[in-house]
């Protein structure tokens, strides 16, 4: 049973390295304004699936990770993601149930409110950055979201666990 | 099937999810609160950072190894022409550098005849910057070194051509730095040719910097080289910083709008120095004079 549960968290566990990993990776300049929020995208598809492993801790923890890798306010991003994974486990059954099309109309609002959280907390801490910065990750996770979807869910339902 | 397991206890309800969703928002709050306020969190940011390590190190890689590769088949006749190239440069550099020797004796005689503690040669090491990319809300970057090859925060970091930007933030291997472009950047700094002290602030464009505080007949002009003053302590004096490019002087308005582009190119260099100024306190104390 532990083993088999494990095995089980390993497909996450691995995606949210290379979660992390397309984060920090360096992009040109013109993209890096548009890189996906990848780990907004991965907490939003693990707790959907599996609520009572993925849930606001391990969301909180994630976004601790991401904050010391990013050198931004310790707290911030876990916030974020923290608000994020709550949202996702109160909509869970309902969210599981959507078609593609209608999931990504549900998680635009989402991603807005995850950035926006972000938003807040640097105007609070006196950090300016360009609106496009905020926003272009938005439009860019909401393109990328089926692709993502589709490919997580081939991810998760792969694996031998049952 | 997986879904069938996980939901057969309580169907879609996760026990005391409000109260945790509380707890971890009141926490997050006072972290970030804390770490805004001051550096006691710096621990916590270390040990989380070593985590992290092996991702950023990964990350670098392909970089580093495109490198490599682009450094091991380069062709024999490009290697003889860098060859010929740096021999150049060197016999040039050599010859400056002949003159800068007997300076320094004289700078340090007339600062003797002054009365003025003298300035001994800035310790320097370089640091590699990491192709890891850091939050995008500021102008960022990492190092390859961190407290344990004796990094510190606020520690200077200079190019070849020009100060870069200082440490933030030393981590155990890696480091957080911030460039001369970041708005949250302000650098003391006097023009070269005559000595006018003002100060250098970043625009969040890496290739261009603002002094806002230059009043409006003040002797400035286009091309003027701007050069750390040393004041704030942070810098040591003398690295160039960056060249005037326009000045535009506005009547009725208290001060001139003043651009400047820096002396390094920020966003292409890939080695840096950091300055270990051995003389702090001596500096401090000669800039209290």
């Amino acid at each position: 049973m532990n083993k088999s549960r494990a095995s089980r968290q390993l497909p996450a566990l691995m995606s949210f390295v290379v979660g992390l990993i397309l984060t920090i990776m360096p992009l040109p300049e013109a993209a890096e304004a548009f890189r996906p929020n990848w780990l907004a995208m991965l907490v939003i598809f693990w707790t959907m699936q599996l609520p009572h492993t993925w849930s606001v801790g391990t969301a909180w923890i994630v976004g601790i990770v991401l904050d010391v890798s990013q050198g931004t306010l310790l707290g911030q991003h876990a916030l974020a993601l923290c608000c994020v994974a709550f949202i996702i486990v109160r909509f869970h059954l309902l969210m599981r149930v959507f078609p593609i099309p209608q999931l990504t109309a549900a998680v635009f609002p989402i991603l807005v409110m995850y950035q926006f959280l972000l938003f807040w907390v640097n105007g609070v801490a006196g950090v300016d950055a360009s609106l496009i910065v905020y926003w272009g990750p938005v439009i860019s996770s909401t393109i990328l979201w089926p692709v993502v979807m589709i490919f997580l869910s081939s991810l998760r339902y792969r694996t031998p666990s049952g | 099937m997986v879904a069938s397991r996980e939901n057969n206890n309580s169907p879609g309800r996760i026990p005391a999810l409000g109260l945790r969703f509380l707890g971890l928002i009141f926490i997050s709050i006072l972290l970030m609160y804390f770490d805004n306020r001051d550096n006691h969190l710096n621990t916590v940011r270390k040990s989380i950072g070593a985590a992290v390590y092996p991702v950023r190190v990964i990350v670098d890689a392909p970089t580093r190894l495109w490198i490599w590769l682009g450094e091991s088949v380069t062709s024999r006749n490009d290697l003889e022409l860098e060859l010929a190239r740096l021999r150049v440069e060197r016999l040039m550099t050599h010859g400056r550098l002949q003159k800068l020797n007997a300076l320094e004796a004289e700078n340090v005689r007339l600062r003797t005849i002054l009365d003025a503690r003298s300035r001994v040669r800035d310790r320097t090491r370089i640091a590699e910057i990491m192709s890891v990319d850091a939050n995008p809300y500021d102008h960022n970057l990492i190092i390859d070194v961190g407290t344990q090859d004796g990094v510190f925060d606020g520690q200077a970091l200079v190019g070849a051509d020009g100060v870069i930007g200082q440490v933030i933030k030393a981590g155990l291997m890696t480091s957080l730095a911030m460039l001369i472009s970041d708005t949250d950047h302000a650098l003391p700094v006097e023009v070269n040719r005559n000595g006018l002290r003002t100060i250098v602030v970043g625009t969040g464009t890496i290739d261009s910097l603002e002094l806002p505080f230059v009043v409006n007949n003040a002797d400035i002009h286009v091309g003027d080289l701007l050069v750390t003053s040393g004041f704030g302590g942070a810098f040591p004096a003398g690295y160039p910083v960056a060249v005037i490019n326009s000045v535009t002087r506005i009547p009725r308005e208290p001060y001139a709008k003043v651009t400047a582009i820096p002396a390094a190119s920020l966003g292409q260099v890939r080695e840096v120095l950091l300055v270990f100024s051995s003389t702090d306190q001596d500096e401090e104390a000669t800039e209290d004079e």
